[in-house]
């Protein structure tokens, strides 16, 4: 058989299996997380020891000679020492490695994009210079640099800066603030959902247009036949579950 | 009379470049001269027309016609003062080039940047690599800030990096020039030899360090103002929650369902997850409920084991502590959704955390926890994740939140100094954009740039 064909059973079979979860949990949902989970763990472990065992470490070191790469060995090493009771405090040297390097190296990059990108990026004249106009004010909605946006920028980072303030208590005026940040907040998650969801649909269609091409008597209409077991293995399973008596608790 | 005009045009090169070198002799560089253009124009006219064009160009200048008749404007110079070296403030591998702006720098004219191996004399076995319109590449157009700046702010400047037919090795000396086009005529520059080097220190990052300084001095103060007097914390709605979810839970009889997030240690949104954990690992510890913590990242689970441990151990229940409470599933991102959904479906944990951070699953996993019923608390950083959580769970801490969560539920005088100091940052920050935004506008009201050596500093300059 052409493994074309197999592969087209196998994707429609576990796509249905996984879909029938919007039913509810059954034996053919846990068949193919299963399935999934196991192919990903072991995939995981293989492409693991080639990128890190082979090409980052036996490579550079026995064929290149590069004994440096011992150091981060060793530390790596040390994480093993978990499973030896009398020595498992050495993996916290490890542990405090990578959490102080992952520190070290997420400081600088947040104060980089979190604090002077978007500072770079709020800071904008409120006038403009037009050729021919001289310095204006600009009422142009769409127009992301005009004067008008400039201005509902500040206004929005001001006051959802203002709302992540936690040791000002937000009553008076501060809650005014405090609340147009949360409508600003709103309004961002808002349109994010929106575009989000859309491109959650294209990954539907995906899968739909799949099951469709596999309906193809070319694949032996396995969106047909696995459809058919998956709804038929589903009613089965509810009348069998009618039939037992409730579990007790 | 076309020949007439080629031959006033050649005689006026001849003459505004040799002026041009004059004007500008003691900073020009030019190691290897390359007059590769003009003397074949000229030798090539014969005896006749070198009279005759003399004559005519004689007379045209004591009659005061060539400013008039703006041939000075026509003139097709070479780049002066061209300056290569190796670029500052990088990881190597790649050079910069300077010139001064042209008197000619017109959008008509282009400008070719060459290069080629060391030692070359001939600049025709040197290799364009880019070419383009004689106003761009301009300094001032570029993102670098005043303190790194290597030439005046009107200069051209091209930096030459690797790719494209390009590979530039460190150490290695190259040879560089810049080639002006304007029609079918090209001038190409002195040969200037450089090679490119790593550096240790990338001075356009020195505002980053200045403000890490600023921040972490604030942060350092604030601590130790925590440790003399109480500070004021405001009431955050999500964390009040999680001693409600776990109170909760322990009266069901059902366990916790904690997630650390799609990230590594490196994570901060990772590490502010780990550290709620084990505020809630105490708290179950205390009450004696399950708590189930699947992983994606097995250092991660490590690390969350030793946490939780402690949690135990400080909660005087090290007896109860679960070696297999932290466990990994898949670093594969839907698979372990599958595989946590399953977990929700199956064990019913009466409270779902959804600390860290989350991509496309953050939707999956929410959904299926409301449908079992489950009080649920997310906290993440993940923007574009926040608003499904908003949506799906019963309480969210939005950003920042989730890193004041540990200082609120430990109300340790360390996490709320560093809460206080992020405060005073933020108001710093809200200050810093408020005179940005004054002079950014008196800049531009005035045509001014000193508004500019102060706005420089709050750039994200790599």
């Amino acid at each position: 058989m052409d493994a074309t064909i197999i592969g087209a059973w196998v994707a429609t079979g576990l796509t249905l299996f996984i879909f029938s979860f919007l039913y509810k949990d059954n034996p053919l949902f846990k068949l193919a997380e299963n399935l999934y989970v196991g192919v990903s763990v072991g995939y995981t472990i293989v492409k693991t020891y080639d990128t890190v065992i082979v090409h980052l470490i036996w490579k550079p070191i026995v064929e290149n000679q590069e004994w440096t790469l011992l150091i981060p060995v060793a530390i790596g090493l040390l994480m093993l020492t978990r499973y030896v009771p009398k020595a498992a405090w050495l993996s916290r040297y490890a542990f405090a490695f990578i959490v102080g390097v992952g520190a070290g190296l997420a400081i600088p990059r947040t104060v980089s994009s979190f604090i002077l990108k978007q500072i770079e990026d709020t800071i904008r004249p409120l006038l403009m210079l037009v050729p021919g106009e001289g310095v204006t004010f600009s009422w142009n909605l769409m127009n992301p640099a005009s004067s008008v946006n400039v201005i509902i920028v500040l206004i929005g980072v001001s006051s959802v800066l203002f709302y992540f303030f936690f040791s000002v208590e937000h009553k008076g005026p501060g809650k005014m603030v405090a609340r147009t940040g949360v409508m600003f907040l709103m309004i961002a998650f808002g349109a994010a959902f929106g575009y989000t969801v859309m491109a959650r649909m294209s990954l539907l269609i995906g899968r739909l247009t799949d099951l469709i091409e596999y309906s193809d008597p070319s694949y032996g209409r396995p969106t047909l036949w696995l459809a058919l077991v998956t709804i038929g293995t589903l009613i089965a399973l509810s009348l069998r579950s009618r039939s037992e008596p409730p579990e007790e608790g | 009379m076309r020949s007439l005009a080629a031959a006033l045009l050649a005689e006026r090169r001849v003459s505004a470049r040799r002026g041009w070198e004059g004007e500008n002799r003691e900073l020009f560089e030019h190691p290897v001269e390359m007059n590769v253009v003009m003397g074949p124009m000229i030798s090539n006219r014969g005896r006749r027309w070198d009279l005759f064009r003399l004559v005519i160009f004689i007379y045209a200048c004591l009659a005061g016609l060539v400013p008039s008749l703006g041939w000075a404007e026509g003139m097709l110079l070479r780049p002066a003062n061209v300056q290569a070296f190796d670029t500052p403030n990088d990881g190597g591998e790649s050079l910069t080039v300077n010139w001064a702006p042209g008197p000619l720098d017109s959008p008509d004219a282009r400008y070719q940047v060459l290069l080629g191996d060391a030692g070359a004399t001939d600049a025709a076995s040197l290799k364009v690599i880019a070419e383009f319109p004689a106003q761009t590449r301009l300094v001032k157009d570029l993102k670098g800030p005043w303190w790194t700046r290597t030439a005046e702010r009107n200069w051209h400047q091209f930096v030459i990096r690797n790719g494209k037919g390009v590979a530039l090795k460190d150490g290695t000396a190259y040879t560089v020039t810049v080639a002006v086009l304007k029609g079918e005529e090209r001038m190409v520059g002195p040969l200037l030899q450089a090679a490119p080097t790593p550096n240790w220190f990338n001075w356009n990052l020195v505002n980053n360090l200045v403000l890490t300084l600023i921040f972490g001095g604030v942060v350092f103060f604030s601590i130790a103002q925590a440790k003399r007097r109480d500070i004021f914390l405001r009431r955050i709605p999500g964390l009040d929650a999680v001693d409600e979810a776990i109170g909760r839970a322990t009266e069901l009889g059902k366990p916790i369902l904690y997630l650390t997030g799609a990230h590594d240690m490196s994570d901060p949104s990772t590490i502010a997850a780990a550290v709620i954990l084990g505020r809630v690992a105490k708290k179950t510890a205390a009450y004696e409920t399950e708590l189930l913590v699947p992983h994606r990242d097995p250092i991660t689970m490590a690390v969350c084991q030793e946490i939780t441990k402690q949690a135990y151990l400080e909660a005087g229940k090290p007896d109860l502590f679960k070696e297999d409470s932290n466990f990994f599933i898949t670093s594969d991102q839907f698979s372990y959704t599958a595989a946590v959904d399953g977990i929700m479906l199956r064990k019913q944990p009466a409270a779902n955390f959804f600390m860290g951070s989350y991509f496309a699953e953050a939707l999956l996993l929410t959904e299926t926890g409301a449908s079992t019923g489950a009080i649920q608390i997310a906290g993440t950083d993940s923007d574009h994740q926040l608003p499904f959580f908003v949506t799906t769970c019963d309480y969210t801490l939005i950003g920042e939140e989730l890193y004041a969560a540990s200082a609120y539920l430990s109300r340790e005088p360390v996490q709320l100094g560093t809460l206080r100091g992020q405060d005073i940052g933020k108001a710093m920050i809200l200050s810093v954009i408020a005179i940005g935004i004054l002079l950014a506008t008196l800049g531009v009201a005035t045509q001014a740039a000193w508004p500019q050596y102060f706005l420089d500093f709050f750039k994200d300059v790599k």
